[in-house]
């Protein structure tokens, strides 16, 4: 008995345990927080940079062009779209839509799919794509 | 006594905090989806639409939301993961502090049109 006790796992190691779909939703909620909180300098610069005049807002078109500005505002963008949508999800659990394991379940499955659905379309755009 | 050294007044205040930021940030982007495609292309577009009154207004709200959400969120990850106290209080100092900066900074911007 006491063998067993000691050979029990004290750790949460993220990397070995099987996390459900939700639980990984929720961490990439929590990832996408700190990684837009991090970038609000660049993000206030831009908005900066497109409104302080029209020479500005041509100095921005150059920054954007960027292929390393570009990648960074890619990851915003998905940030920004797995905590918008997730949120939304937290919101709507707190008054008591969807709480069941099934539909939770379904939603975070939902709120991954979705957010990565709207980064592409919008990340092409932002790409020059189309 | 072991008293954890955290801040007062913490708890479900900033739970409904977290929420009520959230849902006008929320409505502010869904307001914002509306708005830009309708906007003139261009610097001229782009400045006539952030410098209307109903705009600014809530581009200020949405400045004054999000630095306020992202302090109760970020303050909830250091308490999480930073165990030295000294350490955790200096992040949350340098966190507040250089929130109340870009929540100025951005004000400033969208002020000034
Ligand atoms: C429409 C916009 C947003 C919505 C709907 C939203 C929603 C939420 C909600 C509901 C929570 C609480 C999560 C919980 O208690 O489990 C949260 C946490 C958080 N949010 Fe946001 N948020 C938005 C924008 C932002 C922005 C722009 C930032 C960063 C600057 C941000 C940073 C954070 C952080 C750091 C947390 C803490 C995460 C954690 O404790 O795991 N949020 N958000």
């Amino acid at each position: 008995m006491t063998e067993i006790i000691k050979r029990r796992p004290k750790y949460l190691n993220l990397v070995e345990i099987k996390l459900p779909l939700a639980g990984f939703a929720s961490i990439l909620h929590r990832v996408s927080g700190i990684g837009l909180f991090l970038m609000l300098p660049l993000l206030i610069w831009l908005l900066q940079l497109s409104l302080a005049s029209a020479e500005s807002f041509e100095t921005l078109s150059a920054v954007v062009a960027h292929p390393l500005v570009k990648l960074i505002l890619l990851g915003l963008l998905w940030a920004f779209l797995h905590h918008f949508c997730m949120g939304i999800r937290i919101l709507l659990i707190d008054v008591q839509i969807g709480v069941e394991k099934e539909q939770a379940r379904a939603s975070a499955k939902a709120v991954l799919a979705v957010s990565l659905a709207l980064t592409a379309v919008l990340g092409l755009k932002l790409l020059g794509a189309y | 006594m072991n008293r954890i050294v955290v801040g007062a007044h913490y708890g479900l205040k900033d739970w409904l905090v977290q929420r009520v930021t959230a849902v006008v940030m929320a409505l502010y982007t869904l307001l914002m989806i509306v708005a830009v495609p309708t906007a003139a292309g261009g610097y001229d577009g782009w400045r006539a639409l952030m410098s209307h009154g109903l705009i600014r207004f809530a581009s200020f709200v949405f400045i004054v939301c999000l630095c306020y959400h992202a302090w109760v969120g970020v303050r909830d990850i250091w308490m999480d993961y930073v165990k030295p106290t000294a350490v955790r209080l200096i992040l949350h100092a340098l966190t507040l502090l250089a929130l109340v900066g870009y929540a100025g900074w951005a004000t400033q911007i969208i002020w000034r049109l």
